[in-house]
């Protein structure tokens, strides 16, 4: 076992290098730079900006002082906002955006895995239909739409819970509820199709065989089988959910860090758009390796290190 | 002897797109405790949804015991709530299906998967549970069976893992074991080891056994009777030796013919021509006679009355009728 995770975390530590590269070679390719606006920079201004920041030196020297600053995880002041560094920025909007984030995960994973279980026992009945109706609305409705109507109806008209920002558990309602419905429905749908699968196979048959109650044979037997897809695309979706995402976070004014991926693109600033991508990478690095640990938990034949074949 | 269990005029019809289809249209049969009834027959001719239906276990809807009964000890099991029935499975009545690759799940161990059977039927301890399971393993040929408990179905071969089912069927002592073509799946050695392992297991514990397979081999080493079923009846049925060497229904004769046999050429293989009739609309007369040589008019039209030879072998079939054979004797 050891040896396997020491080998994965090498597998993942070249990922990363080639994740970091591509951005690094992708970025410096959009035109413009962060000192080009319409601001009125005289033009020693602009190069002595551009020295501190190291901006006036070749690619590959910039791309071997970024390396450096990667391994060291310090990606340096922002260029916009100069104020602050980038391990500020994402140390202040991460633990918001994770907060919301799991809260989210949650209530998709239970929701969409109970939706899905109940759609597949009564498979091609009107409680089936009914909550692929709700899945297929889920995947379809952008989240954005999802929030509005839910501000509009929950938070103005009815009054019942706050429109927006991110202070107590009741602020928490509304933005997890428009984040989760997509993951949702997405998840309910790959639980249906797979409990379907599984409930035909012949060990199913063999527990009804046996005497077992329908709550043993769908929890104890088929869930676990038919719940390896779901785990699959668990792990990308937990990355991009827990990192936040710019746009309900900007609807419900929540100082999360989505915004930033979005905002240090369209200013060119370099290191957030970096310190962004690389946190964003690692995070999606280190699901995906759980990923396939839980894999190896969930069923005995993924072996995750040789042993002897018996 | 004894009955356990007796079928009587069962019906099981599935809902389909394209109309109901009668799979099983009538079957009555006894089993009488420790013996070992063969039900034979051509795929798709109902030997399984029969088997199934016994243990209430066709998926529902679109299967439906239309109409007869399941008498164990007196009990109608197709009266009863699926609580009740429940109880029956696995304790009472157990079951063994076709594939062992496929019967066990891959996911638990084997060892609880025998364990929660035991512990769903009998109010004992997880140990004295974990103790009977290594008792039946034992029973069963598992060698080593108390480290084989923590294995995982994917770490034994085929014939272990039959075994291991076979196992999980008789942990409870059930009066009845019902096997859906248990060695189908297996290879010819294996087949016999579990075909001695059913006959050791029945001197050992009593069981009666139902066996139902397509294989005339397997039919011949474990069975005490046979039943021959087509197109959702029993045609013909009686003690082993009777069906083997005075077959009377022309479809038995044909199963029998086409089988290879060591003594005999090749060529002498003789197939039955045609194919079984449609269950959708099945004809009135006798189901086999759009295939049969000897077929007459009556037989497109009515339905053979059954025809008792001796105590235990009957058929279903005009030619056995008794004013046929007492024509055929005056004109010899």
């Amino acid at each position: 076992m050891t040896g396997y995770i020491i080998k994965r975390l090498i597998a993942m530590a070249v990922t990363l290098w080639f994740i970091i590269t591509l951005t690094f070679f992708l970025m410096h390719s959009i035109p413009g730079s962060p000192f080009n606006e319409e601001r009125n920079t005289s033009e020693a201004v602009q190069r002595n900006l551009e020295k501190f920041y190291h901006l006036d030196e070749p690619l590959y020297v910039q791309y071997g002082m970024y390396l450096k600053s990667v391994v060291t995880f310090d990606f340096g002041p922002s260029i916009k906002k100069s104020s602050q560094t980038v391990n500020e920025m994402l140390g202040r909007g991460f633990p918001v955006s994770f907060e919301l984030g799991i809260v989210t995960l949650i209530v998709a994973v239970f929701s969409g895995i109970a939706l899905g279980i109940i759609a597949a026992l009564r498979h091609n009945g009107f409680i089936d239909y009914l909550a692929m109706t709700i899945a297929v609305l889920g995947i379809s409705v952008p989240n954005f739409v999802l929030a509005t109507l839910l501000i509009q109806q929950l938070a103005v008209n009815l009054a019942i819970l706050p429109v927006a920002t991110w202070s107590s558990p009741k602020h928490m309602i509304l933005p997890t509820l428009a984040l989760a419905t997509g993951p949702m429905a997405i998840i309910a749908r790959l639980t249906r199709s797979s409990m379907l699968e599984v409930l035909t196979q012949d060990y199913i048959k063999t527990a009804k065989a046996k005497g077992l109650s329908p709550v043993k044979i769908v929890f104890k037997h088929a869930l676990r089988n038919a719940l390896l897809p779901v785990v699959t695309v668990l792990g990308s979706l937990a990355a991009s959910i827990l990192t936040g995402t710019f746009v309900i976070e900007k609807i419900f004014a929540i100082p999360g860090m989505g915004k930033y991926f979005v905002e240090s693109i369209n200013t060119r600033d370099y290191p957030v758009i970096m310190g962004t991508t690389v946190f964003y990478s690692s995070i999606l690095i280190i699901m995906l390796f759980l990923v396939d640990i839980a894999y190896g938990i969930l069923d005995p034949r993924i072996k995750l290190h040789k042993k002897e074949a018996s | 002897m004894e009955k356990v269990l007796e079928v009587k005029d069962l019906h099981v019809t599935f809902t389909t797109y394209g109309g109901e289809v009668q799979a099983v249209r009538g079957v009555t049969f006894d089993l009488l405790k420790g013996e070992t009834l063969a039900i034979v027959g051509e795929s798709g001719c109902g030997k399984s949804v029969t088997s199934q239906s016994i243990m209430r276990l066709i998926p529902s809807p679109p299967g439906r015991i239309a109409d007869g009964a399941v008498l164990f000890k007196g009990k109608d099991l197709t009266k009863l709530k699926e609580s009740e029935m429940r109880d029956i499975r696995g304790a009472d009545i157990s079951m063994i299906f076709q594939d062992p690759m496929t019967a066990l799940n891959p996911t638990i161990t084997i060892g609880e998967q025998i364990i929660e059977g035991i512990m769903q039927h009998e109010n004992i301890s997880r140990q004295d549970a974990r103790k009977k399971a290594l008792e039946m393993l034992n029973l069963v040929g598992i060698p080593n069976p108390s480290e084989r408990l923590k294995h995982y179905p994917h770490q034994f071969s085929g014939g272990m893992r039959q075994r291991i089912v076979i196992a999980m069927a008789l942990v409870c002592e059930p009066e009845v074991l019902i096997a859906d073509e248990p060695t189908t799946a297996l290879d010819v050695t294996i087949q016999a080891q579990i075909l001695d392992l059913f006959k050791d297991i029945q001197k050992k514990t009593g069981v009666s056994i139902i066996i139902i397979t397509h294989d005339l081999g397997v039919v011949a080493q474990v069975a005490d009777r046979i039943a021959v079923m087509y197109a959702g009846k029993i045609v013909e049925a009686g003690e082993r030796r009777e069906i083997f060497y005075n077959p009377q229904h022309p479809y038995t004769k044909g199963l029998l013919n086409s089988v290879p046999r060591l003594d005999l050429d090749g060529a002498d293989l003789v197939p039955i021509g045609g194919s079984p009739p449609d269950l959708f609309a099945p004809p009135a007369g006798c189901p086999f006679a759009a295939r049969c040589g000897f077929a007459m008019e009556v037989c497109d039209r009515v339905y053979p009355y059954k025809t008792h030879l001796s105590r235990d072998h009957h058929v279903d079939c005009w030619l056995q009728d008794e004013r046929a054979q007492k024509m055929l004797a005056a004109v010899k």
